[in-house]
C-alpha cells in the first residue's frame, strides 16, 4: 500500500470556487478560469500515489502549484476537492484533533528558507516537534541531540540559530524534522536557498541519510538537475497541474508533450545519460575460432582500428589493434591471444557520462560496456560528444 | 440657502451621553462601589507602603536594577541616582511615590487588558474591524473629556485617575500586538503548524516570544501615555506630582510648578529607559 496517496486533490483560490471546479472539470486553462470567475487555480486535480522509501520529487517552475500542492498535503491549505490519504487516513476529511495527530506522528517539513524558530537554540528547534506532543525533557532532548548528530551539528546545540550558515541552518531544519522520527518528510524547495556547492553536498548527504532512514520523501524543487538527482520517481508540474509522472529516464527519453521536452532540453545530460543510452552494438571476433587474419579481415571490413575480443559466452578477453594483427600475419602467427591487449578501458551499464568522458579522453580504443565480465557495448568518442551536444537520439532500454 | 442648518433641530448627542452615563453610572453602581472603594483602598495602602520606605533603600535599588536592566552600563543607573535624589532633595518624594503608584497600576491594567484584545484582533479579522475604529476613537478623544465619566462612576481620587488612563494608554499595546503577531513570517507559522502545535502552543512558544519586541515597545508607549494621564487625572483629585503642578498653576508660582514638572520629566525618563532596555537586552538576533 501506497504511503502518501493523492487522488483529484484541487485548490482554487478565492470565494464562489464552485464555479470554477466546474470550468475545471470542463478543461478549461487557468487562465480563462481567472478571466471568468477571478478564482486562482492553485492545483488541478492532481492524483499520485508514493510508495514506502521512496522519494517521489515535484518539479516545476515557481507558479506551478508545486508548494500550494505540497502543502495541501499536511493541509496547511485546506483542498477544495479531493483527498490526501497517509496510509489509509484522509487528512482532507478529518476533524483539527485528528489531524494534529497524523501531523505530529506522521509528517514532517522541512522549509525552503528554513524557518528555524529564531527565539530558540538549535537544540531547543529540533526539540520543537516533541515538545509540542509533551515528551519529557529528557527524552526529547536526548532524541533531538541523536537527530543533531545525524545531520553532523553535534556540536552546535546551543548555539541560536543566526550564528549558523544557510548550509548548517538547514541541518537543523532537517534534525527538527527526523526528530520527531516520521514516515513521511515534506521538503519544500529544502535546498533552493543555499548556494550550488553545499546544495549539492545536502544533496548527497539526504541520498545517504535515506540509505539508512528508508523515509517516504515527497521533495519539491524547481531545480530539475536536483530533481533527477536526487528523484526515484518525479511529477512535473505546469499551471497547477502534473504534466508527467515518471523515473528521471523516463521523463528525459520519453517527454510526454512538448512542454516537458521543452523543459529537459536544459539538463546537463551528462548527469543523466549513463553509457547503456550511448553504447553500439559490439563488433567481435572469438578467441576460441578467430586469428589475426580474421581479425584483421572485419576490421578492414567495418573500418575500425581494433576489434574486441570475446570467448562464445561473450566474456570480454581483450583486443587487437590493426597493426598488431597485420605484424601478426607477417609473421605468421596464428594464435590470437600472442597479440591480445588486455588494458580494456572499461564501464559499466550505469556509469555516467562524465566518469565515461574522461576514460575515452585517454583511451586509444573504444571503451567497453562491461557487465558480469560480459561484453554488453562499446563506446566511440563521438557518440560521447553528440550526446552531450544533445544531438544524438538516445536508445533507451526497452526501445 | 446657504444657511439650511436653521431649519433643523439640533441632534441632543450631548443629552443622549449624559443621559447614557447616568443610566450606567446607577444600573452599575453594584459594580463600580466595590470598585471605587475596595481598589480605591488598596491603590492607597500600596502608595503609602512605597511612600514609607526609606528613600535611600529605594533609590539603591533602582540604581542597581537600573544598572544590569541598560546591560550593565552606567548611563541610565547614574542618571537614575541624581534624578532620584534631587527628587527627594525638593521634598517630593511622597508625592512622586503616588505618581509612580498610579503609573504602575494604569500600565499593568492596560497591559493586562491590551494583550489579549491584540491577540484576538491579530486572530480575526472581524475583531480587528471591530477594534481598530474603537482604539482610535479612544485616543484622538482630548484625553480631558474621559475625567468627567469617570468621575461620574467613581467620583474623585485615585480610581477615577486610572480609570481615564486606562481608556486613554491602552490602545497602542493593543495595537503593537495585533501589529507583532501579524508580523511573524508566516514561514514560522507554517513551521509551527506544521509540527502539530494547537493554537496555544503556537501562541505562546512562537507567536509572543516572535512578536515581543514589537509588543514592548506598545507598552513602552502605554506606559508614558499613562504617566501623562495621571498628570491630568490630578484635576479629578488623582495625588502626586500632577496636584503639585496643578496647585501652582493655580496660585502662579512658577518655581514650585517647574519643579515638580522637573520631577515628572525625571520619572518619565527613569520609565522609559528602563522599559526600553528591557526590550533590547535578549535575543538580539
Amino acid at each position: 500500500m501506497p504511503v502518501i496517496e493523492v487522488q483529484g486533490l484541487s485548490k482554487v483560490f478565492g470565494k464562489n470556487n464552485k464555479q470554477a471546479l466546474k470550468l475545471l472539470d470542463q478543461g478549461k486553462p487557468k487562465d480563462e478560469i481567472l478571466k471568468e470567475t477571478g478564482n486562482t487555480v492553485g492545483v488541478n486535480r492532481a492524483s499520485f500515489e508514493v510508495e514506502e522509501g521512496e522519494i517521489f520529487v515535484i518539479m516545476g517552475l515557481s507558479g506551478s502549484g508545486k508548494s500550494t500542492l505540497v502543502r495541501l498535503i499536511n493541509r496547511l491549505i485546506e483542498p477544495t476537492e479531493g483527498s490526501v490519504y497517509i496510509d489509509g487516513e484522509d487528512l482532507a476529511k478529518m476533524d483539527k484533533k485528528n489531524l494534529r495527530r497524523v501531523r505530529r506522528e506522521k509528517l514532517s517539513m522541512v522549509f525552503q528558507k528554513f524557518a528555524l524558530f529564531p527565539h530558540r537554540t538549535i537544540l531547543e528547534n529540533a526539540e520543537y516537534g516533541l515538545e509540542i506532543q509533551g515528551v519529557e525533557k529528557e527524552e526529547r532532548s536526548k532524541k533531538a541531540k541523536e537527530s543533531l548528530e545525524m545531520v553532523g551539528l553535534g556540536g552546535y546545540i546551543h548555539q541560536y540559530p543566526a550564528q549558523l550558515s544557510g548550509g548548517m541552518q538547514q541541518r537543523v531544519g532537517l534534525a527538527r524534522a527526523l526528530a520527531n522520527d516520521p514516515e513521511v518528510l515534506l521538503m519544500d524547495e529544502a535546498f533552493s536557498a543555499l548556494d550550488p556547492l553545499i546544495r549539492k553536498e545536502m544533496q548527497d548527504e539526504l541520498l545517504d541519510l535515506q540509505e539508512t532512514m528508508k523515509k517516504t520523501i515527497l521533495f519539491i524543487t524547481h531545480d530539475l538537475d536536483e530533481a533527477l538527482r536526487i528523484g526515484d520517481r518525479i511529477a512535473l508540474m505546469k499551471d497547477g497541474s502534473i504534466v508527467q509522472i515518471g523515473t528521471p529516464e523516463e521523463i528525459l527519453v520519453h517527454p510526454a508533450n512538448d512542454y516537458v521536452e521543452k523543459f529537459v532540453e536544459d539538463v546537463d545530460r551528462s548527469k543523466v545519460l549513463t553509457a547503456q543510452h550511448i553504447m553500439k552494438r559490439p563488433e567481435t571476433i572469438n578467441i576460441e575460432k578467430h586469428g589475426p587474419r580474421v581479425a584483421l579481415e572485419r576490421m578492414r571490413e567495418e573500418g575500425l582500428s581494433s576489434i574486441y575480443v570475446t570467448d562464445r559466452k561473450r566474456n570480454i578477453k581483450g583486443y587487437v589493434t590493426a597493426d598488431d594483427a597485420s605484424d601478426a600475419r607477417k609473421r605468421e602467427i596464428t594464435d590470437l591471444t600472442e597479440i591480445l591487449r588486455t588494458d580494456v578501458p572499461q564501464v559499466g551499464k550505469e556509469t555516467s557520462m562524465n566518469d565515461i568522458f574522461e576514460i575515452i579522453h585517454d583511451s586509444p580504443v573504444p571503451v567497453a560496456v562491461v557487465e558480469d565480465g560480459k561484453l554488453m557495448g562499446i563506446i566511440v568518442r563521438g557518440a560521447v560528444i553528440s550526446a552531450l551536444a544533445g544531438e544524438t537520439e538516445v536508445i533507451s532500454e526497452d526501445a | 440657502m446657504l444657511n439650511f442648518m436653521e431649519n433643523v433641530a439640533q441632534i441632543p448627542i450631548a443629552d443622549w451621553v449624559s443621559k447614557f452615563t447616568d443610566i450606567l453610572t446607577n444600573t452599575f453602581a453594584f459594580l463600580f462601589d466595590p470598585i471605587k472603594n475596595d481598589f480605591g483602598t488598596f491603590m492607597e495602602w500600596l502608595a503609602e507602603l512605597l511612600a514609607s520606605i526609606p528613600p535611600v533603600i529605594v533609590i539603591l535599588l533602582v540604581v542597581i536594577l537600573a544598572f544590569f536592566a541598560s546591560g550593565k552600563r552606567f548611563g541610565l543607573a547614574a542618571f537614575s541616582l541624581i534624578g532620584l535624589l534631587l527628587i527627594w532633595n525638593q521634598g517630593l518624594w511622597e508625592e512622586l511615590m503616588f505618581t509612580f503608584t498610579l503609573v504602575l497600576v494604569a500600565s499593568l491594567l492596560s497591559i493586562i487588558i491590551g494583550v489579549p484584545f491584540g491577540i484576538l484582533m491579530s486572530k480575526s479579522k472581524t475583531a480587528e474591524a471591530i477594534i481598530t475604529p474603537i482604539l482610535d476613537f479612544m485616543q484622538t478623544m482630548p484625553a480631558f473629556v474621559y475625567l468627567i465619566p469617570a468621575v461620574a462612576f467613581f467620583s474623585i481620587g485615585m480610581v477615577p485617575g486610572i480609570f481615564a488612563s486606562l481608556i486613554f494608554a491602552t490602545p497602542p499595546t493593543v495595537r503593537f500586538t495585533n501589529l507583532g503577531i501579524r508580523q511573524v513570517s508566516s514561514e514560522l507559522v507554517e513551521a509551527s503548524e506544521a509540527f502539530g502545535s494547537t493554537g496555544a502552543q503556537k501562541l505562546f512558544k512562537v507567536e509572543l516570544p516572535m512578536a515581543k519586541k514589537t509588543i514592548m515597545a506598545g507598552i513602552n508607549q502605554t506606559v508614558m501615555l499613562a504617566l501623562s494621564m495621571v498628570v491630568i487625572a490630578s484635576m479629578i483629585g488623582a495625588p502626586g506630582l500632577g496636584r503639585e503642578v496643578l496647585s501652582s498653576l493655580q496660585r502662579a508660582q512658577v518655581g514650585t510648578g517647574f519643579v515638580a514638572g522637573l520631577g515628572i520629566v525625571i520619572l518619565a525618563i527613569i520609565i522609559d529607559r528602563f522599559t526600553q532596555s528591557l526590550n533590547s537586552q535578549k535575543g538580539d538576533a
